[in-house]
């Protein structure tokens, strides 16, 4: 007789309940209301037209299509959070590794940092913030000067991926803002990371003589890398919603642009939801891209 | 025994003491280990003995006493802990290989980065120490695809690619399954037999009456008595020694 190795039958899904059938109805109910309530009672004129111009538009003179300021602020924040995050990531890294050295002195120091900005509002930071760089590093770095006097074929690169030469030093200046900003929370993650690694790795690593500062780079970092990257991809996606403040900067990204727009077309209603869709598009399939290669990572190797 | 090594000690530890805040973990500890000497250490759990040998190597910090390795005392100077631990090698009860790194890796990292080894030179003695632990086809896989018996006979490679002139040995048999046993004590007894200098801390009696040639006991942070094994086990001085080996080798 053979024995029957076939896996048990799957277990059957939980079937749609009477409460589910409530609960599916209200939202429904509410959904539908809301839109009565726009519709009938505050009598709303929709007219998405002028704010969809924003988006894509026809050169009048060639009739071709092209991008205008909605999507060029798109790219604006993309450029930010991607130059934010490599920035906040080697804050991150550095005070990281401070939070956890034996130096007391570098521990209060990063402390001191992470504190300062967890528990100050981002709008305040980045008002306090934005006015020192400004007016103190930018000149100190001559970064204006620089930008005006590159080369062509520099400004076009200054152009593709950072920002309109003008604008350069305003973008810089975003940057490091909301990288400063970004930098406290990936410290945390860092630390945290570094953190999670087995006290026995230490052990092992330093018995077999490794400076201190090998024993991170060699055994600790690595390790605690790889648990860091997934928390790193979402604070990327944070940063794309954060970089929203930097509107206040004049810096020209998304939000600053859905400003303008607003007051160009008086849509203030269809213009933010607009703005607001590109947002959760941008940011959920991010997500969606990041859960994916989060789940085929290799494994732990543990 | 052993007179062939000489007067001066591998290991001595004087009047060493240390605690965990307010628990007495040692307490004046007094052990000499000859060159080429093996000593087992054995004792009741929290008796002190894993925090003795983690001394050693600075792995905890001793309050009180001295330690020398060979010849050399052990202080609070970086570099000179650095250097004795690159005269001490450790195995430890829970391997503690490092998971990102190939086997042939983790015997490289240490002499590459301390002995100024060139990555030939030490990927050479590196196969020669696994051949030596009778494990050189795994040397590139990871450790985690290996059992638990192998990986621990990978950290022992990995200590003895250092060239350490004393091996200290915290319960290397206490996390493996029964059968795996066997294969790391082969490899401890060949390393005995080749003369290395060895403190062992170990549950495994056989394996200490076969290498051993002083036994250890502790109690409660203190050395009880120093025996060789034959009149350890057969006539034990005091009663809490002759308590603990009957518990231990009633079955």
């Amino acid at each position: 007789m053979t024995v029957d190795r076939s896996p048990p039958p799957a277990e059957r899904r939980r079937p749609i309940q009477k409460l589910d059938v409530g609960v599916i109805t209200l939202v429904i109910l509410l959904f539908a209301y809301v839109v009565y309530r726009v519709d009938y009672v505050l009598v709303y004129d929709w007219d998405w037209e002028p704010v969809l111009n924003f988006i894509v538009t026809t050169d009048p003179e060639t009739g071709s299509w092209m991008v205008n300021l909605l999507v060029e602020g798109l790219m604006m924040t993309l450029r930010l959070a991607f130059w934010g995050t490599i920035v906040a990531a080697v804050i991150g890294l550095l005070m990281g590794l401070c939070r956890v050295s034996g130096d007391l002195f570098l521990r209060m120091m990063s402390r001191l940092y992470v504190e300062l900005i967890r528990n100050t509002p981002p709008l305040v930071f980045i008002f306090v913030f934005y006015f020192f760089i400004s007016s103190q590093i930018m000149p100190l770095l001559g970064v204006e000067e620089f930008a005006r006097e590159a080369s062509p074929t520099t400004q076009k690169v200054i152009g593709l991926f950072f920002s309109p030469i003008g604008l350069f030093g305003n973008f810089l200046a975003g940057v490091i803002c909301l990288a400063m900003f970004e930098g406290a929370y990936i410290t945390e993650i860092v630390r945290a990371g570094i953190q999670s690694i087995d006290k026995g790795q230490w052990e092992g690593a330093r018995a077999i003589g490794l400076s201190r500062f090998n024993v991170m780079r060699d055994v600790i970092l690595p390790q605690a890398i790889r648990k860091i990257l997934p928390p790193l991809a979402g604070q990327f996606i944070t940063l794309v919603k954060d970089s929203a403040i930097v509107a206040l900067i004049s810096v020209q990204e998304l939000t600053f642009s859905g400003i303008e727009v607003a007051a160009t077309t008086t849509r203030v209603f269809e213009t933010w939801i607009v703005v607001g869709a590109m947002y959760f598009v941008v940011c959920y399939v991010f997500a969606v891209l990041f859960r994916r290669w989060e789940t085929s990572m290799p494994q732990d190797r543990r | 025994m052993s007179e062939s090594g000489g007067d001066r000690y591998m290991l001595e530890m004087q009047g060493v003491g240390k605690w965990f805040g307010n628990f007495c973990a040692l307490y004046d500890i007094d052990l000499q280990v000859r060159s080429g000497e093996k000593v087992v250490v054995c004792g009741p759990s929290g008796s002190g003995k894993s925090t003795m040998i983690r001394c050693v190597n600075r792995l905890e910090e001793h309050q009180a006493g001295h330690i020398f390795v060979d010849g050399t005392e052990l202080t609070d100077d970086t570099k000179n802990i650095e250097l004795i631990r690159r005269e001490v090698g450790m195995v430890f009860q829970h391997f503690n290989l490092f998971p990102h790194l190939s086997v042939r890796r983790n015997l490289t990292l240490g002499p590459i980065r301390n002995l100024n080894l060139s990555k030939n030179e030490a990927d050479e003695r590196a196969m020669q120490y696994l051949e030596r632990v009778r494990i050189a086809e795994q040397a590139d896989k990871f450790p985690s695809q290996l059992s638990g018996g192998q990986q621990q006979r990978v950290a022992i490679a990995r200590a003895l690619c250092m060239q350490p002139k004393l091996m200290l040995f915290d319960e290397p048999t206490s996390a493996l399954d029964p059968e795996m046993i066997s294969g790391v004590l082969e490899v401890m007894v060949e390393l005995a037999q080749d003369g290395m200098t060895m403190v062992c801390v170990t549950h495994e009696m056989g394996f200490a009456r076969q290498v051993a040639d002083r036994m250890v006991f502790m109690d409660s942070g203190e050395i009880v008595e120093v025996a060789p094994p034959d009149r350890f086990f057969s006539d034990p001085e005091t009663e809490r020694t002759k308590l603990f080996l009957s518990q231990i080798l009633s079955h």
